[in-house]
C-alpha cells in the first residue's frame, strides 16, 4: 500500500434535525493498524462509523479511501470498497451452516447457476483456516457460542476482501479467553495489512490491543494518540475531561451489622456451597471470570434462578425466597446485567419503568395512587439527573446510561436494604459511570449493603470494602479492600487459593 | 444511536399530537368523509346509535382480545366461546314449548342465574387458556387455536347442531331497551371500554399486563407473579366473551353453534387498528373503541352507499392496512 492512509476522514460534520451529532471531526487509520475510537455515548462515535460504511451521508467534510477521494452511496457501495463493519448485535441465519453464512448473498454457483455447496464449503474452510479459527465450515450457526458467531463475521469481512474491518464494542459479551482468542484473531489481521477500528469502552483494551487512539467528545475530535504513548489517566481525562481521582467516588463508611447472611447456597450444575455475609454500609466485591457463577449465585439468591440448598438470613432472621416477589419483599434489590434482557420495559414509558416493583406498596382499594408514584418518578429523575423530556417517554429512546439510572430508580423506589449490582457500569458513558460510583458510595453511607458483581478490576478494587473472589461455580476466597491487588484477585480467580498464592510468593 | 434517539425529542408538538392520536383522527376524517358522501344520512343521532349497536359485540370482544395482546399473546377463541356461551343461555331461557325438546316439561330459569351461569363459562373457557399457556407452557397462538375448536365443538354438541330459538320476551328485551337513549349492547359495551379502562390504567393487575408483555424475563425479576396475572387476563377475556354473547343472542333471539364465526379475527383487527402492538407492552381500552368505531363507522357508511358486502370486505382489507401502516410508521419515526 502505496499511500499512508486506508481511510481519511476530514471535518465530517452530520446534523439531525435538533441536534449537531458531528462538528468536523477526523479520523485517520493506517494499514495494518489497530486503531481504537474512544469517546462516551453521545460523543458521536456510532454516528460517524454510520457514515464510514455509508449508512449515513455527511452534511460536510471530506473522505478519502486510500488516498483517493470517496463517497459512499450506501453499505454496499462500502462494503464492496472493502469497508466491512461487525456489529454488536449479530444477525446470523441460525439454521445454516458457517459456511452458508459466509457467503450469503454472495454464493459460489455452478454452470447451471444454482448453489456449489462444494466450492463453498472449501472456500470458507480456507478462509477460517488462513485466520487460525477453529471452527469447521458445515456447523451449524445457531450451535456456535457468541464468541464463535463473531469469528465467522470476521470470516465473512475476510472473505469479502474486506481491508478495513470495524468492530463495535466487540468483547461486550465474551469471557477472558476467548477476548484472548479475538486478540490473537485481530493481530493476525493486522499481520495481513488489514486496518481495524477498535470501538471500546473499556479502557484495558485499549492498551492491549490497539496502535493509535482517536478519542471524540459531544460531536468534537479531541485528539489523536499513539496508544503506546497515552496513560490510563490521560485517556480519561481527554474522555471526560476530568482526572482519575474524581472518577471513582469511593468513601468508605462506617459498617453495622450483617444484614444479609447467606449459607452454602448450591445450584447443581452453576455453583455450589456459596457462603458469604455483607454488613450495612459495606460494598462487597464480587470478582471472577465470566463464567464462575457470580451472576448465577445472585439469580439463586433473588428467586429468580432454582436452588438447591442454602440458608439466607436477613438481619439474623432465616427468611424463604422461593420467587424475587419474596427477595424484594425481604428489602433485596437486584440491577441485572443484561439490561435489555432482564431489565427494561422497552416500550414502556419512563414512569412505568420506574414504578413496576414499587405499585404493590402505593394501591389504596386496589386502585393505583398515580400521584404517590409520580412523586416518587419526579424525585429519582431529579435526584439522579435523569436526561427524559418526560417521564411518560418510552424508555427505548433513552441513552444507555440514562436507562441504567432509570433501572437504579427503580430498584431504590422499593427501599431495599441490599443492593446486588451486577456489571452497574457495563456499556454506559464514562460520565455516568462516575455518577453511579458516587451513588453506590452515598447509599453505603445511607446504611444499604451493597453487593457490587464487576468484571471491570479497577471498579472492583476502587469500590470495594471487601471481595470474594469465585472460580468454577466456587468461592475461592475473600481479600479485604487494603490487601487487594489485581494480581491477588487474578491469581484466586483462575483457580490458585490465597494460600497457594501467598506461599509461593514467599518461597 | 444516541443520535437518533435525540430525533424524537425534536418533533414538533403538532406532529407528536397528530402522531398520539392518528387513530382518532382517521376514525373523524372517515366520519366527515362518509357524511358528505352520504349528505348527512349518516349523521342522523339513529343512524349513529345503530352504529354503536352494530360495533357492541365485536368491540367488546376486543377488549379482552387487546388484554391477551397487550401480554405478547393473543386469543384466537373468542368467537368459539361466543357460541358455547350463546347456546348455553339460549337453551335456558328458551319459552318452554321449545325448551322441551332439550329439557323435557323445563320451565325457563331465572333470568339473572342464567347471565351468572354464562359468564362462568366464559370465565372458565378462558381460565383453561390461561392455564394452558402458563401451566403447560403452550403458546398463546396453539392454545386459544385449540380452545377455538373444542368450544366450537362443545357448542355443537350441546345444542345438537341446532338453533336455539323462541326465546323469553324477557330475555330478548335485555338488548331492546336503553338507558338515556343510548341502545342497552352499546351501554354494556361503553361500561366494558370503562371497566377495562381502569384495569388496564389504574390496578396493579393492569400496569403488570404491560410490563408481562414488553418483557416477561424484567416482569419477574421486578416481582411480578406472571403467570398469576395472565391466568387473570385470559380469564377476563373469556369473561368478556360471555357477556358479548349474552347481547348477541338477546339481540338476534336465539342461540347458535355457528354464531360468531370469524369473530376473533374481527376482534385482532379492531384492536391493532386501534395501537394495539402484536409485539406488546402497547394498547389501550379507548384505542380499541375507536379501531371498532372505524370499522362499524366504515360498514355503516358503505351500507349506506348501497356497497355490496363483497366490495366491503375490500375497503375493510384496505383500511386495516393503511390505519396500520399509519401506526408502524408513526412508531418507526420514533425510533
Amino acid at each position: 500500500m502505496s499511500d499512508e492512509y486506508i481511510l481519511e476522514m476530514a471535518g465530517i460534520q452530520k446534523s439531525f434535525p435538533g441536534v449537531r451529532a458531528l462538528k468536523g471531526v477526523n479520523l485517520a487509520v493506517r494499514p495494518g493498524t489497530v486503531h481504537g475510537v474512544m469517546g462516551e455515548n453521545g460523543a458521536g462515535k456510532s454516528t460517524l462509523m454510520k457514515i464510514a460504511i455509508g449508512l449515513y451521508h455527511p452534511d460536510a467534510g471530506s473522505i478519502r479511501l486510500r488516498g483517493k477521494p470517496a463517497s459512499f452511496v450506501n453499505v454496499h457501495d462500502a462494503l464492496s470498497r472493502g469497508i466491512s463493519m461487525i456489529h454488536q448485535e449479530m444477525s446470523p441465519l441460525p439454521y445454516m451452516t458457517v459456511a452458508q453464512n459466509i457467503f450469503l448473498g454472495r454464493e459460489i454457483k455452478n454452470k447451471l447457476g444454482l448453489i456449489n455447496h462444494r466450492a463453498i464449503d472449501v472456500e470458507a474452510g480456507r478462509i477460517l483456516s488462513e485466520l487460525k479459527i477453529d471452527i469447521k465450515p458445515r456447523q451449524i450457526m445457531g450451535k456456535l457460542s457468541v464468541a464463535q458467531m463473531q469469528l465467522v463475521e470476521i470470516a465473512e469481512a475476510v472473505s469479502r476482501g474486506a481491508d478495513l474491518i470495524i468492530m463495535d464494542e466487540p468483547t461486550s459479551a465474551l469471557t477472558e479467553k476467548e477476548v484472548a482468542h479475538l486478540f490473537s484473531i485481530i493481530r493476525s489481521l493486522k499481520d495481513r495489512g488489514t486496518a481495524v477500528i477498535y470501538i471500546t469502552h473499556k479502557l484495558d483494551e485499549v492498551f492491549a490491543i490497539t496502535d493509535e487512539v482517536t478519542v471524540y467528545r459531544d460531536g468534537e475530535f479531541v485528539g489523536h494518540e499513539s496508544s503506546a504513548e497515552l496513560t490510563r489517566e490521560r485517556l480519561i481525562k481527554m474522555m471526560v475531561g476530568r482526572t482519575v481521582d474524581q472518577f471513582f467516588q469511593k468513601e468508605t463508611a462506617t459498617f453495622g451489622e450483617p444484614v444479609l447472611e447467606v449459607e452454602g447456597l448450591t445450584r447443581r450444575g452453576y455453583f455450589r456451597d456459596i457462603s458469604f455475609s455483607v454488613r450495612s454500609g459495606e460494598i462487597l466485591g464480587v470478582a471472577g471470570l465470566v463464567g464462575a457463577g457470580r451472576t448465577e449465585v445472585m439469580e439463586s439468591l433473588f428467586g429468580y434462578a432454582p436452588k438447591q440448598a442454602g440458608t439466607i438470613r436477613m438481619r439474623g432472621k432465616p427468611i424463604r425466597i422461593n420467587n424475587t416477589y419474596d427477595a424484594i419483599r425481604a428489602g433485596i434489590a437486584f440491577l441485572t446485567e443484561d439490561r435489555k434482557r432482564t431489565g427494561l420495559y422497552l416500550n414502556l414509558s419512563v414512569r412505568d419503568n420506574i414504578i413496576m416493583p414499587s405499585i404493590r406498596n402505593n394501591l389504596a382499594m386496589l386502585l393505583v395512587k398515580h400521584k404517590a408514584l409520580r412523586k416518587i418518578c419526579t424525585d429519582a429523575v431529579a435526584s439522579l439527573r435523569i436526561k427524559t423530556p418526560s417521564l411518560s417517554q418510552p424508555v427505548m429512546f433513552l441513552s444507555g446510561g440514562n436507562q441504567q439510572k432509570v433501572l437504579v430508580s427503580r430498584w431504590l423506589a422499593t427501599a431495599p436494604s441490599v443492593l446486588i449490582l451486577d456489571e452497574p457500569t457495563r456499556g454506559i458513558d464514562v460520565a455516568t459511570k462516575s455518577e453511579i460510583y458516587k451513588l453506590m458510595s452515598n447509599l453505603a453511607k445511607e446504611g444499604k449493603a451493597i453487593i457490587l458483581i464487576s468484571s471491570e478490576m479497577p471498579e472492583i478494587l476502587a469500590m470495594s470494602d471487601r471481595i470474594m473472589v469465585m472460580h468454577e461455580g466456587s468461592k475461592v476466597g475473600e481479600i479485604d479492600r487494603a490487601e487487594a491487588t489485581q494480581e491477588k484477585i487474578l491469581h484466586m480467580a483462575t483457580g490458585e487459593s490465597l494460600s497457594t498464592f501467598e506461599e509461593k510468593r514467599y518461597y | 444511536m444516541e443520535e437518533d434517539k435525540s430525533l424524537a425529542r425534536a418533533e414538533s408538538p403538532v406532529l407528536a399530537f397528530m402522531a398520539k392520536y392518528s387513530i382518532l383522527l382517521i376514525l373523524i376524517g372517515l366520519c366527515i368523509l362518509i357524511a358528505v358522501l352520504s349528505g348527512g344520512v349518516f349523521l342522523r343521532i339513529g343512524n349513529l346509535l345503530n352504529v354503536l349497536r352494530q360495533i357492541s359485540v365485536i368491540g367488546i370482544i376486543a377488549l379482552g382480545v387487546t388484554m391477551c395482546i397487550i401480554t405478547a399473546g393473543i386469543d384466537l377463541s373468542s368467537g368459539a366461546v361466543l357460541a358455547m356461551v350463546a347456546v348455553v343461555v339460549a337453551s335456558l331461557v328458551q319459552t318452554p314449548d321449545a325448551m322441551d325438546r332439550l329439557f323435557p316439561g323445563g320451565h325457563p330459569w331465572n333470568l339473572g342465574l342464567v347471565i351468572v351461569i354464562g359468564m362462568v363459562i366464559g370465565l372458565f373457557l378462558g381460565f383453561l387458556n390461561g392455564a394452558m399457556i402458563t401451566q403447560l407452557r403452550i403458546p398463546p397462538f396453539i392454545a386459544t387455536l385449540g380452545m377455538m375448536t373444542f368450544a366450537r365443538g362443545w357448542a355443537f354438541i350441546y345444542s345438537q347442531g341446532r338453533p336455539r330459538g323462541s326465546l323469553t320476551d324477557q330475555f330478548q328485551a335485555l338488548a331492546q331497551g336503553s338507558l338515556l337513549g343510548i341502545p342497552n349492547p352499546a351501554v354494556v359495551l361503553l361500561f366494558c371500554v370503562l371497566l377495562t379502562y381502569v384495569i388496564l390504567q389504574h390496578t396493579m393487575w393492569g400496569r403488570y399486563t404491560y410490563a408481562i408483555g414488553s418483557n416477561l424475563q424484567a416482569a419477574i425479576v421486578s416481582g411480578i407473579k406472571t403467570n398469576r396475572y395472565l391466568l387473570l387476563v385470559y380469564s377476563y377475556a373469556g369473561f368478556l366473551y360471555a357477556i358479548s354473547a349474552i347481547v348477541l343472542t338477546s339481540r338476534i333471539g336465539s342461540g347458535q353453534p355457528g354464531l360468531g364465526l370469524g369473530y376473533e379475527l374481527d376482534a385482532i383487527a379492531a384492536s391493532v387498528i386501534g395501537g394495539t402492538s402484536l409485539a406488546g407492552g402497547l394498547g389501550s381500552a379507548g384505542g380499541t373503541l375507536i379501531g371498532a368505531l372505524i370499522i362499524g363507522v366504515m360498514k355503516n357508511g358503505l351500507d349506506i352507499l348501497n356497497v355490496s358486502a363483497d366490495w366491503q370486505q375490500i375497503a375493510r382489507a384496505i383500511i386495516i392496512v393503511v390505519a396500520v401502516t399509519i401506526d408502524v410508521r408513526k412508531n418507526a419515526r420514533r425510533s
